[in-house]
């Protein structure tokens, strides 16, 4: 059975950018070109994307 | 090829346009001036310029005619000297104060004496492309920028490009800048002892950028207080500008976004910097050293409306000497970044 894949634009939930996705799947992750942030891909219909857990980082401070 | 002069070309700001005229594809740098080094090879002067010309220093009375002159004069030269200045080229760059502030009479306030030719203000077109660049394609005179105006300005300026600042509760803005800021002549606090390692506050108030950012704020129509502090840092280039500016109520952060992406998006030297990822997360002045990119980034507190706006840049170039090159370009009508690709470094 062929794995379910989407293309298309979904917005990014940190920056609000347009991310142009392709060939995405279920619960892949994928990074914004925008703020880096890494998303997850939630929903396929309609394209969805959410934060992934990130490490949190102090850098030192 | 366009000819150009640079009378005022021994300082830190002048080496810089030096450096980027010598490598720009339409120019050909015909003199350059110091009355104290009149004679003497400029790569004596400016070493990184060594192998690259072999131009000497001459006086400024025999600077001859050319298409296009850069001054670098020290602050409150060029006005009385601009009725002459002018006969020398068509097209002039004066990187001083001088013909920056639109209103005379912020002379009197912010550099303490009045203007001593204030006809000429008008004619001048205020150096900055990314407020300006309509005007300064039909220019014949730009003001070069002062480089903690345009940190903060640049910071600030989407926000209010977009009319979210909320008037009423002031803009407070600290920059921190690098030594080179203070120019080439050395002082008693100046030497090394004493300027190593210090994070001096030499401007808490008062300090004379803050005219250039208020006229900008007024060509959208805001009119509030802008509180800058400058404190200089063990750094030679640099300047971080943290801005403080509360937004009207109702704003989001996803309208913060916008307004950055409008300002900002199809500027060529403008990036936005507010990344999840990477090793720089917000702007960095390090990494601009020798470009002519403004980094700038922002933070939202929905808590109080506050919005932290940064703007990184290289005080001698995006701040003085870059700037100023960018201004020649679009008044010429040439591609705005023509010698002006370097990148900067990473690591340095």
């Amino acid at each position: 059975m062929a794995v379910q894949t989407a293309s298309g634009q979904a917005q990014c939930p940190e920056c609000f950018a347009d991310v142009t996705l392709n060939k995405v799947m279920q619960n892949e992750i994928t990074q914004c070109p925008g703020c880096g942030a890494e998303l997850e891909i939630t929903a396929l219909e309609p394209l969805t994307l959410a934060l992934a857990p990130q490490e949190e980082e102090d850098w030192g401070e | 090829m366009v000819s150009v002069s640079i009378i005022g070309a021994s300082g830190y700001t002048g080496g810089e346009l030096l450096r980027l005229a010598l490598a720009h594809p339409h120019l050909e740098v015909k003199q350059v001036t110091s009355e104290r080094l009149d004679g003497q090879f400029v790569h004596f002067t400016h070493p990184n310029l060594r192998k690259r010309t072999q131009l000497k220093f001459v006086r400024s009375e025999a600077i001859e005619k050319c298409d296009l002159l850069f001054l670098g004069l020290p602050h409150g030269s060029a006005m009385g000297r601009i009725d002459q200045l002018a006969t020398l080229a068509d097209r002039i760059v004066d990187l001083s104060a001088d013909f920056r502030l639109r209103d005379a009479s912020g002379y009197d306030t912010w550099y303490g004496k009045p203007h001593s030719n204030a006809a000429w203000l008008g004619k001048f077109v205020y150096g900055l492309p990314e407020l300006h660049r309509a005007a300064l394609k039909s220019a014949k005179y730009v003001s070069g920028v002062g480089c903690n105006a345009t940190a903060t300005t640049l910071a600030i300026w989407p926000l209010a490009a977009a009319g979210l600042i909320d008037a009423a509760r002031g803009i407070i803005c600290e920059v921190k800048v690098g030594s080179s800021e203070g120019g080439a002549a050395s002082a008693d606090s100046t030497h090394h002892p004493e300027r190593a390692g210090v994070m001096r506050s030499f401007a808490p108030t008062g300090h004379r950028h803050t005219a250039e950012v208020l006229q900008a704020l007024k060509l959208k129509n805001v009119v509030t207080d802008v509180h800058l502090s400058a404190t200089a840092v063990d750094n030679v280039r640099g300047v971080l500008a943290t801005a403080h500016v509360f937004v009207t109520p109702g704003t989001q952060e996803k309208d913060v976004w916008k307004a950055f992406r409008e300002a900002y998006n199809n500027e060529p030297f403008v990036r936005i910097v507010k990344e999840k990822a990477g090793l720089y997360r917000y702007p960095e002045p390090k990494i601009l050293s020798g470009s002519n990119y403004a980094d700038v980034g922002f933070e939202f507190d929905p808590k109080t409306n506050r919005v932290v706006c940064l703007c990184a840049i290289d005080n001698l170039m995006k701040g003085a000497a870059g700037t100023a090159l960018q201004c020649a370009n679009v008044m010429m009508g040439w591609d705005e970044t023509l010698g002006l690709e370097f990148p900067g470094l990473h690591p340095i």
